[in-house]
């Protein structure tokens, strides 16, 4: 049973991710990317990580793909046209493929010498966010506080490259119009008939 | 029974949970039909009008009535539509909406420890906060798809409001999950046992939590309505600019499933702050371990289903009377909210909370 639900869910995988370069509409790309992600959170739950499983879909699919197709809906480009040249870069995609393949060799030939203990999902029986907390938050402190302190420079480098002050641009203060009174905005008058003021 | 099980043989589990699935689908559905008819008596009754009140006594029958207009329409797809995305959208967003209520446990168990629930899992509070955040590819889809400007602007708009929200909401939801220590839904709802005082909305065990605790419901109620487009944050189909945002080439069935998607994700939000805020199934007075234990198992899990659909009917009369009495935030207003307030407060209260945990411990 197991089984056939990793052959099925690993085919979906490989399908779309194939789609998400064939596909001529890059919208369609982001799409297939996304069913990508979702069945890859299935695999991870396959395996009994389902921790894992709702993150992938928490951070990819609910943040990161949101603001893939934000911004492939919003370019103009035409993908077609700058798809074109790309047949002459072959000798680079064939490199990169075969280093990948290589490294996935690698891994298949050692892998009989990593213990099966060590991809057990919730070792010693606690959930594995607990089991994933338990060495984050000890062994690994130091290299999660980098990761999480180098996410925070990239935000703060994209906000510093995309603020600008442009001059007469109006905005708003929110606590200067909540703070206004009556008395700052209205003056009565008392005109005599027939004057005005 | 016992017999009938045997015979079955290992097709008895997947086939009650497809009894279970169909039993929740199908009581979803008739409530639905009723909480659509209660949000418009309820809006009605703001503006002093009578709301629907043709179809059959009272108007009950009306939402039958426009399900049966809906579904004999004639599905009409726009000349420069993508096909298959067009109609791909509204069944996307109901079956996301459908597939949340998996997780939600509804009543206690008759066995102790168990609850009535189709999966129960470990991850239950997680798995409905990924869900949640699907539900903006159905409009975004929705919005793309029709090939037209009013519908892309507001998907565009809604896409944005859903993720900023979603950031403030994951940080209360994070809260609740420091004070329980557990991500499955039946031990957040079994931690708020022992009547009102222990609902994390008032958490008067910890008593100085309270006052973190129940602005961060506050917090997620607001972030709800701003979650599933309600008044007032329903920019993505404001009529008065957009005409009616995603959904503006949408009729017939498509429109249908859009709506019921949006209803249930209504529901599905209220439910979420029963399970996180208010004690889930457990009544606001503990009846104590003596009489819970003499009565029969099938009696307390009944009345834990009444309590929780109360409290259920409780958060939506709320929803319809914001929607009735709170005019539209402007989009800056709504950015505002979100990132500037409410992502801060919720983010200290995070670490109120945390340091609270580790110094003092829960006292469940």
């Amino acid at each position: 049973m197991a089984l056939i639900a990793f052959g099925l869910i690993a085919a979906i995988v490989i399908l779309s991710a194939v789609f998400v370069i064939a596909a001529r509409n890059p919208v369609h790309s982001v799409l297939w990317l996304i069913l990508t992600f979702c069945s890859a959170a299935g695999l991870f739950v396959l395996i009994g990580a389902e921790f894992l499983a709702m993150l992938l879909i928490v951070v990819y699919v609910g943040a990161v793909a949101v603001l893939f197709l934000f911004v492939v809906m919003m370019l103009d480009v035409d993908f077609v046209e700058l798809k074109e040249g790309t047949l002459r870069y072959w000798p680079f995609a064939l490199l990169v493929g075969l280093i990948f393949f290589g490294e996935l060799a690698l891994v298949w030939a050692t892998s009989g010498q990593i213990s099966a203990a060590s991809f057990d999902p919730s070792p010693g029986g606690e959930t594995n966010a607990e089991a994933i907390g338990a060495v984050m938050y000890t062994d690994y402190l130091l290299l999660f506080q980098m990761a999480g302190v180098i996410l925070l420079v990239a935000m703060i480098g994209a906000i510093v490259l995309t603020l600008r002050h442009r001059p007469n641009v109006k905005r708003q203060n929110v606590g200067e119009q909540t703070g206004r009174r009556r008395a700052d905005a209205f003056e009565m008058k008392d005109p005599a008939p027939g004057e005005g003021i | 029974m016992s017999n009938a099980i045997d015979a079955l043989g290992s097709l008895w589990g997947p086939l009650l949970v497809l009894g279970q699935i169909g039993l929740f689908t199908l009581v979803l559905l008739i409530s639905i039909a009723f909480l659509l008819l209660l949000d418009r008596k309820i809006w009605a009754g703001v503006m002093m009008r009578k709301g629907p009140n043709v179809v059959g006594p009272f108007g009950l029958l009306q939402s039958f009535a426009d399900f049966g207009k809906f579904l004999l329409k004639e599905i009409v797809i726009p000349a420069g539509a993508n096909k298959f995305v067009f109609i791909f959208a509204p069944i996307f967003t109901c079956t996301l909406a459908f597939a949340a209520w998996a997780a939600i446990p509804v009543a206690p168990g008759l066995e102790g420890g168990t609850s009535w629930v189709i999966s129960d899992l470990n991850v239950g509070i997680l798995y409905l906060f990924a869900i949640s955040s699907l539900g903006v590819y159905g409009i975004i889809m929705g919005g793309w798809a029709s090939n037209s400007k009013y519908p892309f602007l507001g998907a565009l708009r809604s896409a944005a409001q859903m993720v900023s929200y979603e950031v403030s909401i994951g940080f209360v939801i994070i809260t609740v999950i420091l004070m329980v220590g557990s991500m499955n839904l039946s031990d957040i709802v079994n931690n708020q046992a022992g009547g009102l005082q222990n609902w994390h909305a008032f958490s008067f065990q910890n008593f100085p939590l309270v006052i973190v605790m129940f602005p961060m419901f506050v917090i997620f109620f607001i972030s709800a309505l701003a979650e599933t487009n309600r008044p007032p944050f329903d920019l993505p189909e404001a009529e008065s600019e957009l005409v009616a945002g995603y959904q503006v080439e949408y009729g017939s069935t498509p429109y249908l499933l859009f709506m019921l998607g949006e209803y249930l994700n209504i529901v599905l939000m209220c439910a979420m702050m029963t399970i996180l805020f208010l004690g889930g199934w457990h009544g606001p007075i503990a009846l104590g371990p003596d009489i819970a234990n003499a009565l029969p198992p099938l009696l307390v899990s009944l009345s834990g289903l009444f309590w929780f659909m109360l409290k259920i009917l409780f958060l939506f009369f709320l929803f319809a009377m914001v929607k009735a009495i709170v005019p539209r935030y402007r989009y800056d207003q709504l950015m505002r909210l979100g990132w500037k307030i409410f992502l801060p407060t919720s983010l200290a209260a995070v670490l109120v909370v945390a340091g609270y945990v580790t110094y003092f411990g829960v006292q469940a």
